[in-house]
């Protein structure tokens, strides 16, 4: 942005120091980031620059040691078991917001949402004592379910975002050519709003692949998940080995994003083809 | 359709034979009943899956069973009592005959610990008697084997309490949530001193909160303005500094503030290099080093909403105000400035509420005295295994938590937040 040429010399001291500022402001967000994957390259266990020397010793640990890799193990079965759920569930509901003739929507919307709304710690100690009262604590089934209770909302939104832009002739087009209600979903809903289910997938796995506060309440060591690893392991002794998991996934959500933002453009390409 | 519909249609009546305004009735039952079909299974599963034990939870907090499941004969004995005095014989009997089988049944000390939160120490004389009612010749008389036991047992203020006690329900761990009680005559007055600390938490949250939303509104501000006013081409290329931030995982960003900010990190090290440090201060575990995590992890949250709204408003306003005479200053508090309020509300609520709820930031960079509500419903469901107060906390967090989301939604609406 630049200023006009009849700017004061006063307007041109703020406007250096506007943009001074805003320079520190960028630094401070991805300096944390940016500073943590070096330190999971060195080869010694302490957190300092310059870097004593380059090392692949912590991702050694990292992949090599039962309690990461048990972790990552759990974090993907429960991640892919309630994305799949979620992503179900999540799309039909929003098929049937967005139809438009639906009773009570308002309440319906609200209730859907609420597991985003309600802080994690309560959601956490309200399952926590519900699933113990039917056998679901300490089990993988307990901790997918609680998992997709907390992904649906953004399957919900991302879906039903997509969804406001969808031209309802073509399945009226389709019916009345004689497909029938299944056939219709399938062959003309689905690969229109495939970006914004594959979007919402993500949203879920991610969700559940970041959770760490239900995960410590719901899970047994043995279903331990890489977040929950995390978290015992910060609070005890932080070891390298933490700043290789922390890259991992850095490098995984980047990926993951990466995905996203592509699905995003595309969406946006077709509603201006459009 | 088939070829009679046109007929049919002409006529006033459709294929089926009913009337046109029937039929399209019933056509639209039919569609409302598919809706309400796709979206029943996610509802049924939120329902089950959340929304019955957020309730269960809720319920807990007023819930009040050990008393009266443990001792049964000794509350129905009460029911004839008239408080005041202390009671005779036969309450005494069924007190008996419930701790012992209490004694049996291993749950003296439970009714105990329920008894303990109201009446301090009464654990122990409840443990005390249970053993020497045990051991007591059977069929009484009851009373003189309390009344040797310990004194308190003759006391009037503990049988009122205790009468009060064995109420199926409670309103003590909600007035506990906010430092309050039922003295022993049954009045409402404050939380003894050294017990009394939920509102100094209730206050430290919002008031954490309150720093975290408005560091994120400094700090995001500017960089909200200079992201809407700068060619996309370049405007794109810094938004990816605010978005790598925000897609990656909180614990991440936590742990690499804890890496920075110990004594021995980074940020030490830097400090000490540049010269503005002598020795190295103690960044973690306080107030300083909580705040700042979570502004940084919050920040995305007010910028984007902030953003985008200042890109809706048009760059023209400005220029004419300049060329109508109005100075720079001028110009943006009075034209462009409240242009961007509706942002500013949406992202900072957005921040608050969101802050309201942090247990994993405070628990891994704070000290013992930056430690939120969340916490302590943890603390209280894990370590203490006091549920009733646990729940009790849930509920005043959510309380707090609904108002300001009700706020939210009356001011910007929660599907008019964009993710990503």
């Amino acid at each position: 942005m630049a200023l006009p040429s009849y700017a004061s010399r006063g307007e041109r001291l703020t406007h250096a120091a506007y943009l001074g500022f805003c320079v520190l402001v960028f630094i401070f967000l991805v300096t944390p980031i940016l500073v943590i994957v070096p330190l999971s390259f060195s080869s010694e266990p302490w957190f300092t620059y310059p870097l004593p020397g380059l090392s692949l010793r912590w991702y050694e640990d990292f992949f090599g040691n039962e309690r990461w890799v048990v972790a990552i193990k759990n974090s993907a079965i429960v991640g892919f078991a309630s994305t799949l759920l979620a992503t179900t569930l999540g799309t039909l509901a929003a098929l049937g917001l967005s139809r438009g003739n639906l009773p009570y929507r308002g309440l319906i919307m609200s209730i859907l949402i609420s597991p985003m709304v309600v802080p994690v710690v309560i959601t956490a100690v309200a399952m926590y004592f519900a699933y113990a009262l039917v056998g679901l604590n300490n089990s993988y089934l307990g901790l997918i379910l609680a998992h997709t209770a907390l992904s649906t909302p953004f399957v919900v939104i991302t879906v039903t975002a997509t969804l406001t832009g969808f031209d309802r002739s073509l399945t009226r087009a389709a019916a009345s050519l004689g497909a029938a209600p299944w056939t219709v979903f399938r062959i003309v809903t689905l690969p229109i709003i495939a970006p914004g289910v594959v979007s919402g997938a993500l949203f879920a796995f991610v969700t559940s692949w970041d959770e760490v506060v239900v995960a410590l309440f719901l899970a047994s060591p043995e279903q331990r998940t890489l977040p929950r690893q995390m978290f015992s392991g910060i609070r005890e002794q932080i070891s390298p080995t933490i700043t290789a998991a922390a890259t991992f996934l850095i490098v995984f959500a980047a990926l993951l994003m990466t995905t996203l933002e592509l699905l995003r453009r595309r969406s946006e390409r077709l509603a201006r083809g459009r | 359709m088939s070829s009679t519909t046109a007929p049919a249609l002409a006529a006033g009546t459709g294929p089926d034979g009913l009337s046109l305004k029937a039929s399209l009735a019933r056509a639209e039952r039919r569609s409302r009943l598919v809706s309400l079909a796709l979206v029943t299974p996610l509802l049924l599963f939120i329902v089950a899956s959340f929304c019955i034990p957020l309730g269960f939870m809720l319920y807990r907090a007023i819930d009040n069973p050990e008393v009266a499941e443990t001792l049964p004969a000794t509350v129905a004995a009460m029911k004839g009592w008239t408080q005041g005095g202390v009671p005779e014989e036969p309450v005494f009997a069924a007190l008996a005959a419930d701790l012992i089988a209490a004694q049996k049944a291993r749950t003296t000390g439970l009714v105990g610990k329920r008894v303990n939160y109201e009446i301090p120490g009464a654990r122990s004389k409840f443990l005390k008697v249970g053993r020497e009612l045990e051991r007591a010749p059977a069929g009484g008389p009851w009373k003189p084997i309390f009344e040797k036991s310990d004194p308190q047992w003759t006391d009037p203020v503990f049988w009122s309490a205790l009468k009060r006690i064995g109420q199926p329900m409670t309103a003590f761990y909600l007035l506990s949530a906010v430092d309050l009680r039922l003295d022993q005559t049954g009045a409402l007055t404050r939380q003894v001193p050294d017990q009394a600390i939920f509102l100094d938490v209730l206050f430290r949250t919002l008031w954490i909160s309150l720093l975290v939303t408005v560091s994120t509104l400094v700090l995001g501000y500017p960089i909200a303005h200079l992201l809407a006013s700068l060619p996309p081409r370049h405007a794109n290329l810094l938004m990816l500094l605010v978005l790598l931030p925000f897609t990656t995982s909180i614990l991440v960003r936590t742990t690499a503030w804890v890496v920075l900010l110990q004594t021995n990190g980074v940020l030490n090290d830097v400090m000490v290099w540049l010269g503005l440090l002598d020795e190295r201060i103690q960044l973690i575990y306080n107030r300083f080093g909580t705040v700042l995590a979570m502004t940084h992890i919050q920040l995305p949250f007010t910028v984007l909403p902030i953003y985008s709204v200042m890109k809706g408003i048009s760059p023209a306003h400005m220029r004419a105000a300049r060329s109508l005479g109005a100075g720079p200053v001028y110009a943006f508090t009075r034209v462009y400035m409240p242009q961007t309020l509706p942002g500013v509300g949406a992202g900072c609520l957005l921040t608050f509420i969101l802050s309201l709820g942090y247990y994993i930031t405070p628990a891994l960079v704070g000290g013992p005295l930056d430690q939120m509500i969340s916490y302590f419903v943890a603390l209280y469901t894990n370590r203490e295994l006091n549920w009733g107060q646990a729940s009790a906390l849930g509920a005043v967090l959510l309380a707090v938590t609904m108002v300001f989301y009700a706020i939210f939604n009356r001011l910007v609406g929660i599907d008019k937040v964009k993710l990503g």
